[in-house]
């Protein structure tokens, strides 16, 4: 495109650093209306990280948290919360000690 | 005689191995920084397994085919849905989910069984697998028995099944012991089940519950493989020997120092010998006066040695897990460690100990290589 940035107008989906130590995922654009169905597409991509962020009935699990855009999804249950073309879903962890 | 150990720890799996009568040593480690619950070597195929817990990322299970230089993460125990509307509750009325907490017992099957793996779990599932771990099912016989409404959690918030016994001249033949839920016995290769056991007093119960033989808390559960109808327990206010193949038990009566503890291990030979480590009690769960010591019978438990030499005897806190004692195959070595990563080797039986390593991270497990 001259004269402008190659941007890719698809959601992106950025998963914690701390789970890079365990299961390869780097950034990855996906297609998805919704953070669940980015989750699903990305999860396609890296099969094993799925049961690393979902416990075995699907659910997010307990200590993970989804953003959208930098929000805490608001719908934590289902992630149904919309997400636009160029949007951000980022997989975190809850701080903890030991 | 084994000359390798392998220690699952709070931040990692250490291999230690014998240098040289009396020297061990720290060897490779995997998965350092990571909460490696159990391990087990199987001596069928010479597969290691690691269980790990990353709290945030849940239990994963790995699979090493070269002794511990790369590993494999395989499958995982997997509970299914709740039926519609169930909520599951333990006998106090708190919720249990039909989900995997952690994995608490993994043994292989005998050698005429090859690939087939158990594995005990919070919160009470015992899992089966046929594929050296790449998939499992849950046992249904035991997870679906009415009785089951009876456990609860020990130390943990949900019961969990931590020991389990394959009989070694009855392949379809099992036995796993819960905390808290007593032991439990399969004749078909666990499609069917029955609580077993009696002569336990649960002191912690209401006198009218006390002998229920499914409120049990038994902490560890080992049988003597040469003569597997001879069983030790180390229960939470007792320790028990069977010699009718878990039929009945028999209180061992007061032990010198103490009969609180979790570990227990059965000499692979002698039916008479084993080994516990006591800790002063309940309440207080640190050596008794601060000395580390284990215990020995070698007649069936009418006496005990209390065995010392080589280990701490003042200002030592250490306590020792239940999977955190074992035997090796000659019954001359066995291997300790605490949960403030202390590690202790003997190779006499239990008469002199040596100090491997003192600064370990809380040792969760600890099991010979065969």
């Amino acid at each position: 495109m001259e004269g402008g940035h190659n941007v890719c107008l698809m959601p992106r989906v950025v998963f914690t650093a701390n789970l890079q130590r365990h299961v390869p995922c780097p950034p990855c654009q996906v297609a998805g209306r919704t953070a669940r169905e980015a989750l699903d597409q990305a999860f396609a991509l890296y099969p094993r990280v799925r049961g690393y962020v979902l416990d075995e009935h699907g659910v997010l699990r307990k200590h993970m948290a989804v953003f959208v855009n930098g929000r805490p999804a608001a719908d934590r249950a289902g992630l149904g919360d919309p997400v636009q073309d160029a949007d951000e879903v980022v997989v975190m962890q809850a701080l903890s000690g030991g | 005689m084994s000359d390798l150990l392998l220690v699952s720890t709070r931040k990692g799996l250490f291999s230690i191995r014998r240098a040289k009568a009396g020297r061990w040593q720290v060897g490779a480690v995997s998965f350092l920084g990571d909460n490696v619950t159990l391990a087990l070597p199987d001596a069928r195929d010479g597969a290691w397994y690691a269980a790990l817990d990353h709290g945030h990322f849940g239990v994963k299970l790995h699979r090493s085919e070269d002794r511990g230089a790369r590993w494999e993460e395989v499958g995982v125990p997997q509970y299914p849905e709740p039926p519609a509307g169930h909520v599951e509750k333990d006998l106090f009325g708190r919720e249990i989910p039909w989900k995997l907490v952690r994995v608490w017992a993994l043994e292989p099957g005998l050698a005429s069984q090859p690939g087939l793996l158990w594995a005990g779990t919070l919160p009470g599932g015992l899992f089966r697998s046929g594929d050296r771990g790449a998939t499992w099912e849950l046992v249904r016989g035991l997870w679906d028995h009415p009785d089951r409404q009876a456990w609860m959690g020990g130390g943990a918030d949900y019961p969990g099944i931590h020991s389990v016994c394959v009989h070694p001249d009855h392949p379809r033949r099992i036995t796993v012991a819960v905390s808290t839920g007593g032991t439990w016995r399969s004749e078909d290769l666990g499609a069917t089940w029955a609580v077993r056991g009696q002569g336990m007093h649960a002191a912690y119960m209401p006198p009218e519950r006390a002998g229920d033989p499914r409120v049990q808390d038994v902490h560890r559960l080992v049988q003597c493989p040469a003569r597997p109808e001879v069983a030790w327990i180390q229960h939470h206010n007792a320790m028990y020997r069977s010699v009718d193949d878990g039929l009945t038990w028999t209180d061992l009566g007061k032990p010198p120092l103490t009969g609180f503890g979790f570990a227990v291990a059965a000499h692979p030979a002698d039916p008479g010998t084993a080994w516990f480590v006591p800790g002063d009690k309940d309440e207080r769960r640190i050596p008794l006066g601060g000395k580390v010591v284990v215990l020995r019978t070698r007649d069936g438990g009418k006496s005990f040695v209390v065995l010392a030499r080589g280990l701490p005897q003042k200002h030592a806190y250490d306590l020792v897990f239940r999977h955190a004692l074992d035997v090796d195959g000659s019954g001359e070595r066995l291997a300790f460690g605490s949960t403030t990563g202390s590690l202790w080797a003997t190779e006499n039986a239990g008469d002199d100990w040596i100090t491997v390593a003192e600064h370990l991270p809380p040792v969760y497990a600890v099991r010979w290589v065969p």
